[in-house]
């Protein structure tokens, strides 16, 4: 029974935060030392990148027919262990439910956590983690049957909406709802596949989540015109990368592997060139991102060719993304580079 | 055997010995263990806790309780009291804790009616009836809950949409948003007339008591049936007339998406409620059986050759006798279905498990979280353990 593995996952996930607390002694002798400061030596005494990604979610982690995760958080969780290693492969996936993830992060069972989180003030403090860079803006929708004839969200007064438990989507729907005096009542099955198959069935009117997620839904069914999304983005849902809070030097290394994707894309470096331009390419910043001039890999603690590492692994930003978002149906839209408008990705220079 | 004899020699004091501090004194090596011991549990759990303390503090992570003070912003489909968004997460949690109450007592009961009447089914002498009681027991207990569960939930959903709703009695639909009743538009003077009535049946029991108690002592009928239809009917009425006899009846019609007004009962609760009592009435039936069948055949003839009908020799024989070997099993099941009860976060219905794991998952305070669960479990479970073993000895008595 998937269910009721998923059921004795969430309970072992919360007790394994139990269990990491209880255990200072044993913690130490653990794969992830628990103290905070020091992940990075951690990981590469390890030989191996521990990341936490989605138990399966279409376009962002999802293991294939081989068991390869595939994805755009995947990717990262690659393109991480390559600017380490030099080597992509070098990953442990662990599939983390909405409701572990934190905890996981917390008692030092992943090293990070690559799995659409939303970035908020207050799992910024309170959880104990810090979120490194947001590798995709992405904001909450409505989706619903074309033929119940609603063209707005406004119009979903009294409606019955499905919704995930435990997530910001929950949050968001009743803040929505009572700035805009919109009453529902909501169907909250934590199961994706259960509460999709519930509104598939009729039970609500509405599905709401991240628009990526409605996006990979609707591609999904056999008639993906049946459905529409409404023209409402009701909050904003920066997906960020977490690690642990006071990790300062691993989260560095993962925040600038996000700008290396980002200015990787707007210099034109791809994976099939980048051999190539790190060879001779003529524009300075370039030359320094690649490592042929200057120090920067050093900095962070890395091999100075670790651009070139990770660009041969996963690519540029856009090519992950093309690779893995495009095919389900996701329009680039806030996530294209800051050089083309209405886009948000923008990378601080590399110098 | 109306009155034991007590043998006068475990009366007798043993003689008394002075307690020498020595280790081959008894007493004093078993006083020695049990310091021991007790410290060695107080010393692990400290260890725990403080260790548990140290390494949250070390996390920089949130501990305590403060956030059940906080605004809870998560929406709840079903509640029994009023509840909004704004209100605090100790209010959320308390929703939970009464859905979870909602659905245990009324699964309970619904379990121990039909799980009686299938098991005395199955010792029925027709053989149509005792073999469905058989079929039925053995396909409930054989099938995992939770596959229960989702069955009944995919073939609720697979009722018609609220448009196209079927409306079998004027103002009762049913469709993949529930089964919707008209009801009446409750006032202060239906409260009163349910305090009333809830007095008077406390009355009719009182007195049916007290009628049995003279009749064994005089052999005398006392019908207890003009009482009973004076206090549980005819109070409630008066008082219901004397508040000003409001009537206003809520019919549920489609408005928008949905129906609006009445009495609804959601998909979540039914699917929930119809499989816990299904899968739990297959094993209350059987230890109803092995109960009946616990009591000797003799009692059986001799009750028979008493002229009792056959419905008195259950009745007034039997079960008594029965509920003896029934009732310890009994609150097993009463606790299965409670903790199944959390089952409740595979098809959606809003129980505390559900709203505490929220909860936890938007304050991060995992290990409070699960504390919070636990307790109300634990309480839950003790309560009916404590109220089963009390009725248990209350039927212990009877015996003779």
């Amino acid at each position: 029974m998937p269910h009721f593995g998923l059921f004795l996952k969430r309970a072992l996930g919360a007790a394994a935060l139990g269990c990491a607390m209880l255990a200072p002694g044993l913690a130490q002798a653990q794969p992830a030392p628990a103290a905070a400061s020091n992940t990075f030596d951690a990981v590469r005494s390890r030989g191996q990148l521990i990341c936490g990604v989605n138990t399966g979610l279409a376009g962002f982690a999802q293991p294939d027919s081989q068991g390869v995760w595939k994805g755009f958080d995947s990717d990262y969780c690659r393109a991480i262990a390559a600017a380490i290693f030099g080597d992509p492969s070098k990953v442990r996936y662990v599939p983390t439910t909405a409701q572990v993830r934190f905890t996981a992060l917390q008692s030092g069972e992943i090293d990070v956590l690559s799995r659409n989180t939303t970035w908020t003030l207050s799992r910024d403090t309170v959880l104990g983690l810090d979120f490194a860079a947001t590798t995709f803006y992405d904001g909450q929708g409505f989706m619903v049957k074309a033929s119940l004839g609603v063209k707005s969200a406004k119009e979903l007064d009294g409606a019955t909406i499905c919704v995930q438990p435990g997530t910001t989507t929950e949050q968001n729907l009743t803040d929505w709802s009572r700035a805009n005096r919109v009453r529902f009542t909501p169907v909250v099955i934590e199961r994706l596949e259960e509460l999709v198959s519930a509104y598939i069935a009729g039970r609500c009117d509405a599905y709401t989540t991240d628009i990526s997620g409605l996006a990979a839904t609707r591609s999904a069914q056999p008639k993906p015109d049946d459905h529409l999304i409404l023209p409402e983005v009701i909050s904003k849902e920066p997906l960020a990368v977490g690690v642990r809070q006071g990790d300062a030097r691993f989260a560095d290394v993962v925040r600038w592997t996000h700008y290396l994707l980002l200015s990787a894309e707007e210099f034109g470096i791809t994976q099939a060139n980048v051999a190539q331009m790190a060879a001779n390419d003529p524009r300075p910043e370039v030359q320094r991102i690649l490592g042929k001039n200057g120090e920067l890999g050093k900095m962070l603690g890395l091999d100075n060719l670790w651009a070139v590492n990770v660009i041969k692994a996963v690519g540029n930003y856009g090519e992950i993304f093309a690779r893995n978002l495009t095919p389900i149906g996701i329009q680039r839209g806030p996530n294209a580079l800051w050089t083309t408008p209405g886009g948000l990705q923008y990378s601080p220079p590399f110098r | 055997m109306s009155q034991t004899t007590i043998d006068p020699r475990s009366l007798r004091a043993p003689p008394r010995r002075p307690i020498r501090l020595s280790w081959s004194d008894e007493r004093v090596r078993a006083i020695v263990w049990q310091i021991l011991v007790v410290g060695l549990i107080g010393a692990v759990i400290w260890w725990l806790w403080s260790n548990t303390v140290h390494n949250l503090e070390v996390r920089r992570i949130a501990t305590g309780f403060g956030f059940l003070t906080r605004e809870a912003g998560l929406p709840i489909a079903e509640n029994l009291i009023p509840y909004s968004p704004t209100d605090t997460y100790f209010r959320a949690l308390l929703i939970g804790l009464l859905n979870t109450l909602k659905v245990a007592v009324v699964g309970i009961i619904l379990a121990t009616i039909f799980g009686t009447l299938i098991g005395i089914a199955r010792l029925s002498k027709n053989w149509l009836l005792s073999k469905i009681a058989g079929v039925y027991i053995e396909v409930i207990r054989d099938l995992p809950l939770l596959l229960q569960l989702l069955f009944w939930y995919a073939i609720l959903q697979a009722l018609p949409g609220p448009r196209q709703a079927m409306n079998p009695v004027a103002g009762v639909f049913l469709s993949n948003r529930g089964l919707k009743l008209p009801w009446i538009e409750w006032q202060d003077a239906h409260s009163y007339a349910l305090l009333a009535f809830v007095l008077g049946l406390a009355y009719t029991l009182l007195y049916r008591r007290d009628a049995i108690r003279k009749r064994i002592l005089d052999g005398k009928p006392r019908p207890v049936w003009p009482i009973a239809i004076g206090c549980i009917l005819v109070l409630p009425l008066v008082v219901w007339y004397a508040a000003g006899a409001p009537f206003v009846v809520d019919w549920p019609a489609l408005r928008g998406f949905n129906f609006r007004g009445g009495l609804n009962m959601s998909p979540e609760y039914f699917a929930l409620l119809l499989g816990l009592t299904m899968y739990t009435a297959g094993f209350i039936a059987e230890i109803v059986r092995s109960g009946i069948q616990a009591v000797p055949h003799g009692q059986w003839e001799a009750a028979q050759a008493l002229g009792l009908r056959p419905a008195s020799v259950l009745k007034l024989v039997v079960m008594p006798q029965a509920l003896r070997v029934i009732i310890p099993p009994m609150t097993s099941q009463y606790l299965n279905i409670t903790k199944n009860s959390s089952l409740a976060v595979a098809i959606g219905y809003q129980d505390i498990v559900s709203i505490a794991n929220t909860t936890l998952n938007q304050t991060g305070q995992a290990i409070e979280g699960i504390a919070i669960i636990m307790l109300v479990y634990l309480s839950i479970s003790l309560s009916i353990s404590l109220f089963m073993n009390w009725y248990n000895a209350r039927i212990a008595l009877v015996e003779r």
